[in-house]
């Protein structure tokens, strides 16, 4: 861990009031050679070193281009994968090294919303069974309590009660991941975890179920991390906003900064990429076009990981030094990992690609 | 006349469960050079249109009326060996997801060759330099050596470049491309769509782009066809439509759009469900989901007609023309009340 980032965690952990902080979260997934002696030969760093902290009540936003790690950092949060390095404080107590019977009262207080409302929901049960399954594990209640708990809650996510019986493919898109809800807010947890909750969705429904969130989150006091590649749902829902690209993070703001201000280089493009349903602004806009893919994150490219794709890539800096996330101008909460920053927005390809002050 | 004129189109499927009417009166036509958007919700009739129009649909259970004027002759009369020559010549169509429309066990450079060589009586060795000149213009990185790799080599994005090459190989008048970016993250989307634009200029393709990302059709469409459960709510050019929308389904779609460019507190939704197509809803279709319902509505199936004194605006809906105005400039002004 370098300095900052090590100064930026204790300084988050300080305050005392976080709920969850992550501390330098790394998750490698081996790739092996042989049948018999199977020898470790290289590795998919699918998270490297992700910080971050978050109060209660609060939604941290999560993006980026696929294979950058977003699902992988959740699972891991949740302890669904075993994390390779790093903690995850959940009220200040490390939950990382817990055994899977110290971590179940832990359950109970964070969730997760599935990203495909059709492989999520297991089709052979009845909806009555599939939200009060959680309940029945952690035994709260008698069954005719759990019944009506089922029921309150299927209200609550604006369902019919009376579907109780149904099976899932009885329900549209939309319904179902109001079910993927239900279930999820069922032992009354406070960290929801959303992998790309409304992606699988049509815009219209997609508007019904990010008001829905919005308000549970209003009753409830839930707190969220959400992910998703649609910066727009990010920018909705969002109070901080955090970039990630191949496993590491390169921006982290207050969602307003963050969108008016970007410095990353990557950022700007994400943003500049998105369509904005306005003929006139769209017609005269230029879109920072990426080149090419995403590399490999089994063998990242040195230094910044962004310097082969990066319109402001200078050699001999870029290509050798890797940058730290600290702040780069703006409020003293903006954080980016990038040795040139922008200095405005928004930002020409042709401003973008000139060479960046003090070269 | 136009490239394609689509008159009063109707596909309707025989289930077991009765009659589908998936698509229920749809017309319009595209220009040379013009791109259309076609909107709409899943289900509501987008691509059957367009899988309509290159006859594509199962013959046994589809029932089709209407006409399909390509160049004069109409395509839903044609006979099948004439729309082979047609389909992927004249008319190509880039499908939804590149994963499943490329042959797995075919080299892509072989697939690519296919696609021009049923056309075209071209050697093998002209067929695949022609390939590799598209793998270049579509931006794929060392084709030379990529052409004869399998479609599972690639990655998503990549996969889609190849389905726009192999759609562009016999220089098409018209370009299909249903949900072409759906599948894909915002930067290669925003590729991809710099690219079918590019080509546009280049060939000067018309395109029919069919997707519900309203934002894509803002920045590429000439002109908006807003379909709703198999029937067209509003049409007309791309201005019109989102500078002085008349529809409450427009509206809505537009509302419920999350914005990058402001900070909304709550989305507009529309409430509900697409209806059944088995059993639509008698009237305006959209009645059971629109704010604004009025008696009339339930009973009378408005039609599409001029909105306001524009006769290439048009619109599907009963509401008169002060309210329609009036709640499209507050929603424009971003202070509609939630629809509920």
């Amino acid at each position: 861990m370098t300095q900052a980032q090590a100064e930026a965690a204790a300084a988050a952990q300080a305050t005392g009031d976080e709920l969850l902080v992550v501390d330098h979260l790394e998750k490698y997934f081996p790739i092996t050679r042989g049948i018999v002696f199977q020898k470790e030969v290289a590795a998919v760093k699918a998270v490297d070193g992700v910080s971050f902290s978050l109060r209660e009540g609060e939604t941290l936003g999560v993006v980026g281009e696929s294979g950058c790690g977003k699902s992988t950092m959740a699972r891991c949060i949740l302890k669904l994968l075993e994390p390779t390095g790093g903690r995850v404080l959940y009220r200040g107590q490390d939950i990382t090294k817990l055994s899977r019977a110290e971590m179940r009262p832990f359950r109970r207080e964070m969730m997760m919303i599935f990203q495909d409302p059709y492989a999520s929901l297991n089709p052979r049960k009845r909806v009555g069974f599939i939200v009060a399954e959680a309940l029945q594990v952690h035994k709260l209640g008698t069954d005719a309590e759990i019944k009506r708990r089922v029921q309150e809650l299927l209200e609550v996510v604006g369902l019919n009660p009376e579907h109780y019986n149904r099976f899932p493919h009885e329900f549209s898109g939309g319904q179902r991941q109001r079910i993927g809800v239900a279930r999820a807010l069922a032992v009354n947890p406070k960290l929801i975890v959303c992998d790309e909750p409304v992606s699988a969705l049509d815009v219209s429904v997609q508007a019904q179920i990010l008001n829905l969130l919005k308000d549970l989150q209003r009753d409830f006091g839930l707190t969220y991390v959400f992910i998703a590649h649609d910066l727009n749902v990010v920018r909705h829902i969002s109070d901080r906003v955090m970039v990630m690209y191949l496993g590491q993070v390169v921006e982290h703001a207050y969602r307003d900064e963050l969108y008016t201000a970007p410095k990353h280089p990557y950022t700007g493009a994400l943003l500049s990429a998105v369509p904005v349903p306005d003929p006139e602004i769209g017609r005269n806009r230029k879109r920072i076009v990426l080149e090419g893919d995403v590399p490999s994150p089994i063998n990242p490219p040195n230094a910044c990981r962004f310097h082969p794709r990066c319109p402001r890539f200078v050699e001999g800096r870029c290509d050798v030094e890797e940058p730290e996330l600290v702040n780069r101008g703006g409020p003293s909460t903006h954080v980016a990992k990038c040795h040139y920053p922008l200095e405005r927005w928004p930002l020409s390809e042709e401003d973008m690609r000139r060479a960046p002050a003090g070269v | 006349m136009a490239l394609l004129e689509v008159n009063d189109l109707k596909t309707y499927f025989r289930t077991d469960d009765g009659v589908v009417r998936a698509v229920d009166g749809v017309s319009f036509k595209v220009d040379k050079g013009q791109t259309l958007g076609i909107v709409g919700e899943s289900g509501s009739g987008k691509s059957v249109t367009c899988l309509t129009i290159m006859g594509l649909n199962p013959r046994r259970t589809a029932m089709t009326t209407g006409h399909a004027m390509w160049k004069g002759e109409d395509l839903l009369t044609a006979k099948a060996s004439r729309l082979r020559e047609i389909r992927g010549n004249e008319i190509a169509m880039i499908f939804q997801d590149p994963m499943t429309s490329l042959n797995p066990v075919h080299k892509i450079g072989d697939q690519l060759a296919e696609a021009m060589r049923l056309h075209e009586d071209v050697s093998r060795r002209q067929a695949r330099k022609r390939g590799l000149d598209l793998l270049k213009a579509v931006g794929i990185p060392r084709a030379d050596r990529r052409i004869d790799d399998y479609p599972h080599q690639f990655s998503g994005g990549m996969r889609q470049r190849v389905m726009i090459a192999m759609a562009l190989i016999n220089n098409p008048d018209l370009l299909i491309a249903d949900e072409p970016t759906t599948a894909l993250d915002v930067t290669t989307q925003a590729q991809i769509l710099t690219l079918i634009e590019r080509l546009q200029h280049e060939f000067g393709s018309a395109v029919i782009m069919i997707t519900h990302d309203l934002g894509v059709v803002a920045e590429i469409a000439d002109d908006v066809v807003v379909m709703y459960a198999a029937e067209i709510a509003e049409q007309g050019t791309t201005d019109q439509i989102f500078k002085s929308p008349h529809h409450p389904y427009t509206w809505g779609l537009m509302g419920s759009l999350p914005r990058l460019d402001q900070n909304v507190e709550r989305l507009v939704q529309i409430q509900g469900q697409p209806p059944s197509l088995l059993r639509p809803p008698p009237g305006c279709r959209f009645h059971p989901r629109c704010p604004y319902v009025m008696q009339v509505c339930k009973e009378v199936d408005p039609e599409l007609s001029p909105a306001g004194d524009d006769p290439t605006h048009l619109q599907a809906c009963h509401l008169d023309e002060e309210t329609k105005k009036r709640e499209a400039a507050k929603l424009l002004a971003g202070m509609m009340a939630e629809a509920s």
